[in-house]
């Protein structure tokens, strides 16, 4: 009999990473907006979300009904911790989806729909990196309930790592702007890109320090032996992705940003799971603790274990339907 | 920020505020998406290019609605955990497991094939594209399932044991296929089909009192009419089981509902068309009832016996003054559906639907009947199942999160805002689409050939090139577009 509560961990990694690859690309072309003031160019960049963004966000949901069928105690108990960052954060990305459907069909209006677009992708972002520095930082559990205060997740951490994620989201948006556009709009965005990359090597290296300083049981994981032989690739790791992202841009290699991106990314992600394993609140609620009954996880297992694949498919698929290049003018929308 | 109420009472506004709204637009993506599968199907089989133009204006105004519906769901998804962590904590076992399902098994499905649907006309083969239409609209219903499943359970919970102060799930069965279950989902499912044939119908007839007598407007009002014609029925008796079903598993809310007092013994209960009823002095004032027809319709005898209000201790009891009403509203408007979808079949039968400019206006003024109806049909279910959130298990006061009243105001306060704004005008927009009316294509010969629609629609969503704000120059010449096109 194999440990569910284990397998759900897993699952719902494995979702939130789905969710910060997809999303984060599409949130990072609203983080971008402000450098591209042109409209054409606007529309190119918002284009080559649209038809995918609401399945990218649908990840988060995922995450979130995850968590309430196999650790529902952690659903109730961080969701409440972290009350003011999450709703804001579901507000800012209704404007921000939102924006997809007027911008385009506003005349007089449609500057204020940019802003929303903006705006909205900006503090969405901020705020799930508040959430996770203030995930990271710990949540006070007393009787399986939240015993902390309103404002507990907010910290001087909390908002470091708000900006890193926003660094982040913008090198992914960046990097797939460079897959999917062409001609001087792909040119700056090869241009942007290594200075991207090189701010999230900063912020990243700054995150790496200041958790294992804050938190003993983090530092005591990654520092004392012989775990530290077996990580002290990482930051090699890192520092050569970074080299590629800058060199690859330099070159004008298309895919090459996007995936050493996403390879930092999945580094900083790694780190975060060896991090905390096998605490699904930190520093003291294990999954274990936070199970949800058995048959509750044996139930949803069956759907995620059936409906993962099959979605994975169908997702793929409309990727591919809408695979290439869009450029200035597609759609001729004015 | 908390307006002189409690975190308790300042949740519960909250949750109906945010979900009133959620509510109305995946009610219209479920009718539309059905619509449209229907309409993508005939022209398939057709060819009829009426049915393909009606398919490219419907969903417009389909793509507007499923946005407003993403972006108001996710809202609701992390609610529960924000502000009723309780009873996240302590029914997640069970509601969990039904979101997760939701999620994995529906609304990937609609995200999925959406874009194809809305931007794919050109890059996928029309069987294909028919193919993410049916996914789409099947993606809706399933959503519908799992969480009408959900809602059920906590209505008439089934399948379950407590152990160590949590639910534990014992029959999975028995909670999803739960006692109310079926009649809900039916209830819901014609609901959100009438919902939008309503609206449709009102769209027909607008454009028909406009003057507009083309083949767009003439079908897309016949298609509508013709399902208001058999769904009102149905509904009614749907709704009918329904309540026999609250009567059995919830007499406090059918008690609530008939604003009856006293249990009636020997005699029969009479039907309340109008009242009063006083929570505070325990009865239904000023009331007129029709003798013995509520023993008839609740218990199929002339005098049967239905349980009153008093029967149950007043901190069990729901606000009867709510519920009576918000039923009787919804009653009403569904009588009403009936009576359009009756005169419209005689209508028909004397070949006058299309010129009986009071049957249109009357069609006009039932375009938002639905969504009335809808919104007091679920505050009758919800208002009336309290004092609890789980029905006699958990009590809505236990299950609020540990919050202030000031944070729960402030989220309260931005909701408000936001959503007016936000969603203000997302339905202008719905409703700028249906005033603009379907138009005819121009490049027929292209689409008789199967290519498909001459343009990629590219932009996001929606595939209307209707500006948001109203253009002054543009107007009469969309108008002028129209004449050319009717047939009289």
């Amino acid at each position: 009999m194999f440990d569910l509560s284990i397998v759900w961990a897993g699952i719902i990694a494995f979702g939130v990473l789905m969710y910060v690859v997809m999303d984060g690309f599409d949130l990072g072309i609203g983080i971008l907006f402000p450098f591209f003031p042109e409209q054409a160019e606007r529309d190119v960049m918002m284009n080559t979300v649209a038809p995918v963004w609401d399945g990218n966000e649908t990840w988060m949901v995922l995450g979130g009904a995850a968590l309430f069928a196999a650790f529902p105690m952690v659903y109730a108990a961080v969701l409440s911790a972290l009350y003011m960052p999450i709703i804001l954060m579901v507000i800012a990305l209704i404007f921000r989806g939102v924006a997809f459907e007027f911008r385009f069909k506003a005349n007089r209006t449609r500057h204020l729909w940019d802003l929303a677009f903006i705006w909205g992708s900006i503090i969405a972002t901020f705020l799930q990196g508040v959430i996770l520095g203030a995930y990271i930082q710990g949540i006070h559990i007393v009787d399986e309930r939240f015993a902390g205060v309103a404002l507990d997740w907010l910290s001087p951490f909390s908002v470091f790592t708000g900006v890193a994620v926003l660094v982040a989201y913008a090198a992914l948006g960046c990097g797939w702007l460079i897959l999917k556009t062409s001609q001087s709009l792909q040119t700056r965005m090869y241009k942007l890109m290594p200075k991207l990359g090189v701010l999230m090597l900063i912020t990243f290296a700054c995150v790496s320090i200041w958790t294992p300083l804050h938190n003993p049981a983090i530092a005591e994981r990654w520092f004392s032996m012989p775990q530290f032989l077996y990580f002290s690739p990482v930051p090699v790791l890192v520092l050569w992705c970074t080299y590629a992202i800058w060199k690859a841009s330099k070159n004008q290699q298309q895919l090459k940003p996007f995936v050493y991106t996403l390879g930092l990314i999945g580094l900083a992600y790694s780190g975060f799971l060896i991090s905390l394993w096998p605490m699904i609140i930190p520093p003291s609620i294990s999954i274990w603790d936070a199970a949800a009954p058995r048959s509750s996880q044996a139930f949803a297992l069956v759907g995620a274990l059936i409906m993962i694949p099959i979605i994975l498919a169908y997702t793929g698929l409309a990727y591919w339907v809408f695979r290439g290049k869009v450029h200035v003018g597609d759609g001729g929308y004015h | 920020m908390t307006l002189g109420l409690t975190a308790l009472e300042l949740a519960r506004i909250q949750f109906a505020f945010t979900v009133s709204f959620h509510i109305i637009f995946p009610a219209i993506s479920i009718g539309l998406a059905g619509f449209l599968a229907v309409l993508e199907g005939l022209w398939l089989k057709t060819k009829n290019p009426v049915y393909k133009d009606l398919f490219h204006y419907w969903i417009k105004i389909f793509a507007v609605a499923f946005g407003m519906g993403v972006v108001s769901g996710v809202v609701m998804s992390y609610q529960f955990g924000t502000n009723w962590s309780e009873f996240s904590r302590f029914a997640g076992g069970v509601t969990g497991p039904l979101l997760a399902y939701e999620v994995l098994t529906a609304f990937f499905l609609e995200a999925g094939f959406l874009g194809i649907m809305l931007f794919g006309w050109n890059k996928v083969g029309p069987k294909a594209h028919f193919f993410a239409t049916l996914m789409v609209a099947i993606g809706t219903c399933i959503s519908m399932f799992w969480i009408l499943s959900s809602n059920s359970w906590m209505q008439t919970p089934a399948g379950y044991a407590i152990e160590a102060g949590r639910i534990i799930p014992v029959d999975w069965w028995a909670i999803v296929f739960n006692p109310s279950f079926p009649y809900r989902l039916a209830h819901m499912a014609l609901a959100a089909f009438l919902v939008s044939a309503l609206l449709v119908a009102a769209t027909g007839a607008w454009h028909l009192l406009k003057g507009r007598r083309d083949a767009l407007v003439k079908k897309s009002f016949s298609m509508a009419l013709w399902l208001i014609v058999i769904l009102a029925p149905l509904q009614a008796m749907v709704g009918d089981q329904h309540g026999l079903n609250t009567l059995k598993y919830q007499p406090a809310k059918l008690a609530a509902m008939e604003g009856h007092w006293e249990t009636n013994k020997g005699e029969g209960m009479e039907l309340l068309l109008f009242g009063i009823p006083d929570m505070q002095a325990e009865e239904t004032k000023y009331k007129i009832g029709i003798p013995n027809l509520g023993s008839l319709i609740l218990t199929h005898s002339m005098d049967g016996e239905v349980k009153g209000l008093k029967e149950f201790a007043p901190e069990d009891r729901p606000n009867a003054t709510i519920v009576f009403w918000s039923f009787r509203i919804m009653v009403g408007l569904g009588l009403l559906m009936i009576v359009l979808g009756v005169i419209s079949l005689y209508l028909r039968k004397t070949k006058r639907l299309y010129d009986s400019p009071w049957f249109h206006r009357f069609a006009l003024l039932m375009g938002g009947s639905g969504f009335i109806s809808l919104l007091a049909g679920w505050f009758t279910t919800e208002v009336g199942r309290q004092p609890w959130v789980i029905y006699g298990v958990m009590r809505t006061k236990d299950a609020l999160s540990p919050v202030s009243a000031d944070q729960v105001g402030l989220t309260l306060i931005i909701f408000v805002l936001v959503y007016f704004v936000v969603f203000g005008v997302g339905i202008y927009y719905m409703l700028k689409l249906m005033k603009q009316g379907p138009s005819f294509s121009t490049v027929e010969m292209i689409e008789d050939a199967g290519v498909g629609h001459f343009k990629t629609p590219m932009r996001p969503l929606s595939g209307s090139d209707e500006p948001l704000e109203d253009q002054a120059s543009t107007t009469p010449s969309s108008d002028s577009k129209h004449s050319d096109h009717q047939e009289r």
